[in-house]
Formats: C-alpha cells, sequence, structure tokens
C-alpha cells in the first residue's frame, strides 16, 4: 500500500478503539450487525451526539461497551426500562436498546412487551443467536426445537418463540428480520428504523459458532452464513405468523411489519392538553442542561 | 441553590406522610418518577402523578418494581432528577438495580414505605423491618444513605435532604418510612422556595477529549458526565475503572468498590443526623426511628416522671449509622434501650457501636401495630436499676 | 487494473473467513502468515480483481478489513503474499 495515501476504516470513529479487538468469538456475526450498525449511521446522517445506546448483559449486551456513543450496559432484561427513562427524561435522544434473544424476550420479556404496547419511540435490535451465549450455551426462548444445548443436553423439546410475531402482536410498529448475512439490507433496515416513530423491532440472526453450532455439529460462523445464504427467503409483508425458525427450515427474512401509531409521548401529551389545556407543563429539558442543574 | 418554585406548594397543609413526601421530592426537583403500585406506599406516586404534568415532569407506572427502579436511573442519565416509592415486596424487587446505582454512581431516592412481612406479610400495618435490607440487601459491598421521618413535616423536609445527598455523594439514597408516618395526617409546613437549599447535579466541566468519568474529586465522588453532549459516556455495572470502561483486575475491582464505600463512611460526619434530648447526664438512653421515636416520647416522660434520669437519641440518618456518637454516649451511661418495630435490626448496630460498653435492652415486636409505651417504659425501669 | 483496494488491521483479525467467502471478484485468502493471536490473517491473492465494493468490510464481524475504491487509476498495486509485521506496520502508516 502507498505510505501516502490515508485510507481509514469509516466506522472506526463508532468503535472504542482502544478496546478493539473486542471478546466476540470468531465467526461470531454481533461484531457484524454492529458493523451495518455504524455504516447505516453514517448514510442515515445521524447525528450521533443525541444517540444513546442500551444494552443488557449476554454477548451481545457487550455491544454497549465498544460503541463509541452515550452507552449503557445495564442489567440483564431491564435495557428497555432503563431506556424508557431514559427517552421520557430527555426526547431529544434517540434511543437504541441492543440486546440479545435471552436478555430481550425471556428475563426481559414483560418489558419488551410492555413497551411495544406502550408504542415508546424506542429502536430495539435483537441480536438472536438462539441460545445463552455468554454463560455457556444454556437453552434461550427463541432454541428451535431438537437443538442440543447445555441445560437441554438431550435436546430440546419445548416451542420456542417466533419472535417478530409476539412483537407486532405486542404492537410494534416496524419489525423486520434479517440474518448477518444480509449486510446491506440490514443496514438499510437500520437506517430506516432511526426515523421510525414508535416501537421498532429487528431481529438480526447471528451464529454462535463456539457454542450453538458447536454442539450441534453445524460447523462454524463461515458455515452458518452459508446457510443462511443457502435458506434465507426475502419475503417482505410476510404475515409474522408464518415467519417461525426451525433447526434446519427456511429462515424468512424482511420487512414484516411498517405501520403509523401515536406513541407513548404523543398519546401522554394530547392526553394532558386534553385533561389540563393550559396548566400542562411539558417535561422540562432545556438545551444547556437540566431540569435539576445551575 | 434555592428550589425550584414550579415544585414548592408554600404554604400550611394538613397532609399524610405520603403526600407530604410527595411534595418533598417536587420541592427538592424530582421531574421523574416511575413507580408501581403497593401498598401503603402508592399515594406517593398517586399524587405525583397528579402534581407533575403541572410542574413540568413526567410519571409512568411501569410493569413491575424491578422495571420502575431501573427506569428512575434511565431518567437521572438522561438529565432529571427521579424517584421512586415501594414497600416490602418491591423493594426486595428492587435490589439489584440498588446494586447497580450504587455501581454506576447513579443519584437516585427510593422510598420505602415499611410495612410487616416477610413476604407479603400486613400490607396496611407498620413495621420497621426492611433496615438491615436496605444496607445489605444488594449483593456486594456498597454503601446508602438511610432517613428515617417520625412526621409527615420530616416527610417533606427529609425527602429534600434525601435528593440532596444523592447528588452530593451520587448513591442511592433511602427514605425509610413506615406505614403509620406514611399515613398519619398531621401540620406540614412547606416554606417559599427561597428558604429551601436545593443541590444541583454536579456536572463536569472538563471538556469531553480530557474527562474521565469515574476519576473523582477530592471528595472521592466523580462528577457526573451529561448524556446527549459529545461526551460518549460508558456507564456498565460491571468493575470498572476511571474511563468506565469494564476491568477485571483485582487492584480495580479493591479501588473502586473501597472508594464507593469511602465517599460514605469517610465522609459520615458530614452525612449523619440524629435527635438527642437530655443524654447529658443521663442514665438511660432510647434509641428510636421513625414511629417508634413517638411512642417512645411518652414512653420516655414517663420514666423521668418515676425519677429515672432518661434521654432520648433518634436516628434521623440510619446509615451511616452514627457509630461514633453511640459510642461515646456508651461510655457515659448505664444502659441503651433499642425500640424497633421488628425483632432486632437497627439493635445490632447499636450494639456493635457500644462494644460491651454499656447494657443494651432491645424492645421489639414483629410489626402491625406500634409499641405500647408501656413496654417501653417497663424496659427502661429494668435498666435503670 | 484494479479498481480499489483493501486495508487489512491484522492484528485485529479472528480468521473467520467471512471476507475471503463473500468478496465477488475472490480477491482475498486466508494467507500463512498469523497475528500475535495466531490467526491467519487474509491478504490480497488477486488484487487486480479488487472493485473497492468493500463487501468485506461490510461483513468482518472483527473490523479488521475494509475496501475502498482507489481515486489514482495509475497507482501501482497492493503488494500481494501473506502479510508480515511489515504489512502490519504499512497499515498503522496508513491511520
Amino acid at each position: 500500500m502507498s505510505a501516502t495515501l490515508t485510507v481509514h476504516n469509516p466506522v472506526d470513529p463508532f468503535l472504542r478503539m482502544d478496546r478493539i479487538p473486542h471478546i466476540w468469538c470468531p465467526g461470531c456475526g454481533i461484531g457484524t450487525s454492529v458493523n451495518s450498525f455504524s455504516r447505516a449511521l453514517i448514510d442515515a446522517k445521524i447525528d450521533t451526539r443525541n444517540l444513546a445506546i442500551v444494552s443488557g448483559i449476554g454477548c451481545t449486551g457487550r455491544v454497549a461497551g465498544y460503541v463509541n456513543l452515550d452507552s449503557f450496559h445495564t442489567t440483564h432484561g431491564r435495557a428497555i426500562p432503563f431506556a424508557t427513562g431514559l427517552k421520557l427524561a430527555n426526547p431529544k435522544l434517540n434511543v437504541v436498546v441492543y440486546s440479545g434473544d435471552g436478555d430481550l424476550f425471556a428475563i426481559g420479556g414483560n418489558h419488551l412487551i410492555q413497551a411495544a404496547r406502550r408504542n415508546l419511540d424506542l429502536k430495539v435490535v435483537c441480536v438472536n443467536n438462539l441460545i445463552y451465549a455468554m454463560t455457556g450455551g444454556q437453552t434461550a426462548p427463541t432454541t428451535p426445537g431438537s437443538v442440543i444445548t447445555s441445560t437441554n443436553p438431550y435436546g430440546t423439546y419445548d416451542a420456542s418463540f417466533n419472535l417478530p410475531y409476539l412483537v407486532e402482536a405486542a404492537g410494534a410498529v416496524y419489525v423486520a428480520r434479517w440474518t448477518v448475512f444480509h449486510v446491506r439490507q440490514l443496514a438499510r433496515a437500520f437506517q430506516e428504523m432511526f426515523s421510525k416513530k414508535g416501537f421498532s423491532f429487528i431481529e438480526v440472526l447471528s451464529p454462535c459458532p463456539t457454542l450453538y453450532q458447536r454442539r450441534n455439529k453445524m460447523g462454524d460462523g463461515l458455515d452458518t452464513m452459508k446457510f443462511y445464504k443457502q435458506v434465507s427467503k426475502v419475503r417482505n409483508g410476510a404475515p409474522t405468523s408464518e415467519v417461525a425458525l426451525s433447526k434446519a427450515g427456511e429462515i424468512v427474512v424482511g420487512k414484516f411489519v411498517d405501520r403509523q401509531r401515536a406513541d407513548y409521548r404523543d398519546l401522554m401529551h394530547d392526553k394532558m392538553i386534553e385533561s389540563l389545556g393550559d396548566r400542562y407543563v411539558e417535561t422540562y429539558f432545556e438545551e444547556e442542561g437540566c431540569s435539576c442543574s445551575n | 441553590m434555592h428550589a425550584d418554585p414550579a415544585g414548592v406548594l408554600t404554604g400550611t397543609h394538613f397532609l399524610d406522610g405520603d403526600h407530604a413526601c410527595c411534595e418533598g421530592a417536587l420541592a427538592g426537583g424530582a421531574r421523574f418518577s416511575a413507580g408501581y403500585p403497593i401498598t401503603p406506599s402508592t399515594e406517593v406516586v398517586e399524587r405525583f402523578a397528579v402534581r407533575v404534568p403541572t410542574v413540568g415532569g413526567t410519571f409512568i407506572q411501569m410493569e413491575d418494581e424491578l422495571a420502575a427502579s431501573i427506569a428512575i436511573q434511565g431518567a437521572v442519565w438522561g438529565g432529571a432528577k427521579a424517584f421512586t416509592v415501594t414497600s416490602g415486596p418491591g423493594f426486595s424487587l428492587m435490589m439489584e438495580h440498588i446494586g447497580l446505582a450504587a455501581m454506576t454512581e447513579t443519584p437516585c431516592v427510593f422510598v420505602d414505605v415499611q410495612r410487616g412481612g416477610p413476604s407479603t406479610g400486613l400490607p396496611t400495618l407498620p413495621a420497621q423491618a426492611d433496615m438491615m435490607q436496605v444496607k445489605w440487601g444488594s449483593h456486594g459491598d456498597y454503601e446508602v444513605i438511610a432517613l428515617c421521618p417520625n412526621s409527615p413535616q420530616e416527610c417533606f423536609d427529609l425527602t429534600i435532604k434525601a435528593f440532596n445527598f444523592a447528588e452530593q455523594y451520587r448513591c442511592p439514597v433511602f427514605v425509610m418510612m413506615d406505614e403509620v408516618v406514611g399515613h398519619m395526617t398531621e401540620k406540614v409546613v412547606i416554606p417559599p422556595p427561597e428558604q429551601i437549599e436545593v443541590t444541583p447535579r454536579r456536572y463536569t466541566t472538563i471538556p469531553p477529549d480530557k474527562f474521565l468519568p469515574y476519576e473523582p474529586r477530592e471528595d472521592m465522588v466523580p462528577d457526573m458526565p451529561p448524556v446527549g453532549k459529545g461526551y460518549n459516556v460508558h456507564v456498565t455495572g460491571l468493575t470498572h475503572d476511571e474511563r468506565g470502561y469494564p476491568n477485571m483486575k483485582p487492584d480495580v475491582q479493591d479501588r473502586l468498590v473501597r472508594r464507593l464505600q469511602n465517599k460514605i463512611v469517610k465522609n459520615a460526619d458530614k452525612i449523619v443526623m440524629f435527635e438527642e434530648d437530655q443524654v447529658e447526664g443521663a442514665d438511660v438512653v432510647v434509641v428510636s426511628y421513625g414511629i417508634t421515636s413517638r411512642v417512645a416520647r411518652r414512653a420516655i416522660d414517663a420514666a423521668r416522671g418515676n425519677g429515672v434520669k432518661v434521654g432520648s437519641f433518634r436516628l434521623i440518618t440510619a446509615w451511616p449509622f452514627p457509630e461514633k456518637k453511640i459510642a461515646e454516649i456508651a461510655g457515659q451511661v448505664k444502659a441503651f434501650v433499642v425500640a424497633e418495630l421488628n425483632l432486632g435490626q437497627m439493635v445490632r448496630e447499636v450494639e456493635r457501636a457500644v462494644a460491651g460498653k454499656a447494657g443494651v435492652k432491645f424492645v421489639g415486636h414483629a410489626g402491625g401495630t406500634v409499641h405500647h409505651p408501656e413496654d417501653i417504659v417497663k424496659a427502661i425501669m429494668e435498666v435503670a436499676r | 487494473m484494479a479498481k480499489g483496494s483493501v486495508q487489512i488491521v491484522a492484528e485485529r483479525c479472528k480468521a473467520c473467513g467471512f471476507c475471503v467467502e463473500f468478496c465477488p471478484t475472490k480477491v482475498l485468502a486466508l494467507s500463512s502468515a498469523f497475528n500475535a493471536k495466531g490467526y491467519h490473517t487474509p491478504y490480497m491473492v488477486h488484487p487486480e480483481k479488487c472493485s473497492g465494493c468493500d463487501l468485506c468490510g461490510m461483513y468482518c464481524p472483527d473490523f479488521a478489513i475494509f475496501g475502498y475504491k482507489d481515486p489514482e487509476p495509475t497507482r501501482q498495486q497492493a503488494p500481494v503474499g501473506p502479510l508480515t509485521a511489515a504489512g502490519s506496520q504499512e497499515a498503522s502508516d496508513a491511520r
């Protein structure tokens, strides 16, 4: 390479470079999802000063620690309520919840459906690797049937969640699923999500080569990417009831739901105005400080 | 700094403790609350839900106490002063997030209107049995500040103090009420805003490229970084270094956790509050707090009528515990009588501080009603002999 | 003539193979050299076929590679062969 040519990876400014290389395994797709996310930030020309990332616990939860944004690594399952408080106190912020399937749908399940019901203006990115990875590969509510995990050593037997179906039913206004093979579509979905008002959800399927794939003799991360390429079918607008996943079956990807519904703050504002008229004082937030500083 | 007039309901009111606590929160600058209904605390946030839309803030009823206890922390980082209220069972649910607030140094206020326990217990009746839980309930080593009002007026005053302590020391602060104090109605005087001292959040003035979010000031508390201003703050519950980045080394753990402890413990003299009466020259000192201190007053008067030199030591801060003062008094009296609505909690702290230099007699019961003054008088007479 | 090239930050690579697999013109291969963690890093085995599309960069989970379109058509080719310590040196010079 020419020593006079200075090129930088365009996503570097979005990363805490002093913490790279990150802890994710070779072939794990979380890094690729963050890559797509960063590119979406660039293409959408997002003002990252007003972007905050909130994550929970788990491999995907570590995303908060690697992005060079205001980022919050909270407790297991509770990224969404933390994000709720953050957004309501500071509505100017674009709040993204970036967490894993176990964190968002097991321990955090109730918070997710409540936030969707309320249509809080939160953008939820769920990296779904179908397992609890960080803690060593236990069954998640998304783990398909007949999969070997450390807590189902003879194979899973109970049904798993169909995430887009669940989130749509709970009230989300934007629901999409892509895999980390679909890097371009994923980046575009992130862009759409940034400008969508209301509870938005993107499921990002990712390999977990070290635990999920290895224990089930499904090869490594690259094998899984090839698998995604082979079995994914893009069906934008597909009914979410028909997009359930299985161990080796078809993966339906695409944008499934994109609808309009007044978000929580608008609903609150309208009700307050209706009831209180000009006695209503909006959430106090000023440019230079906050409601409590000098 | 003076209180924001928008939140101050100046005047003389007839309020119960729960309502007075809400007014204290508003006067103290709270503009966000997330709550979950639980008797006997619910009125605090019900009033807040009525008041705050006309003051300028938000109340949201969350789906459970787990959500409420962390939503307030999100709101704090979003720039608001925030609090939640609960009672025993909800308090137990909040424990993980109390630890998160301590670890991330998030200033916030938790109000626990104590009721009979354990478990569902006595939802509508008093106890003071969460006193050890408030200090030790979450896992790991950390310190808290806990205040015990004994009247609706103190519910107002001490809630303001709680917010001020939270900002000063960047830790979770607790207002430990009980069902009687919460539901008793008394005169509450709310002064004009210029007479209410409020501690503002100490945001850093250092620019983002030089600022270390967990680098403490001389008082061992770090300045708070603002969110949304390009500081790219990272806040994590993992053990972290001065940059806020996760760091697993034992020396980093030791440095961090000791500082979290020391910022309270070494500043205890500035935090500890108590009320003494005729302790000087006393033979017996009655230690009590909350509603029990009101009953103890009657008992002390009766005992003094019987000719005993009885002093009163009322804990206003239960944590940090006023161990220095108790140890000092222990050298001057025959015995302490500790009266509380539980089967022995703060009495253990008294025993620890007294270290055998005087007798300690415990008068308690499992809750459900306040003490009979006669039981406290009996204890005083016993140890006075 | 190559229309583009790639920048590889060898020390970040974990040899997952995504870039090699998904390069549309099969420019890359994993080399026999390895970085400090022992991973075999990619190199441009067919640099002349690089279009600078940056698909490798989009796939990389470790931010260890990215492609760029070459602004100067007369520029000399990127080095071929396994990445050496000198290769990573160049990568850091260019930052």
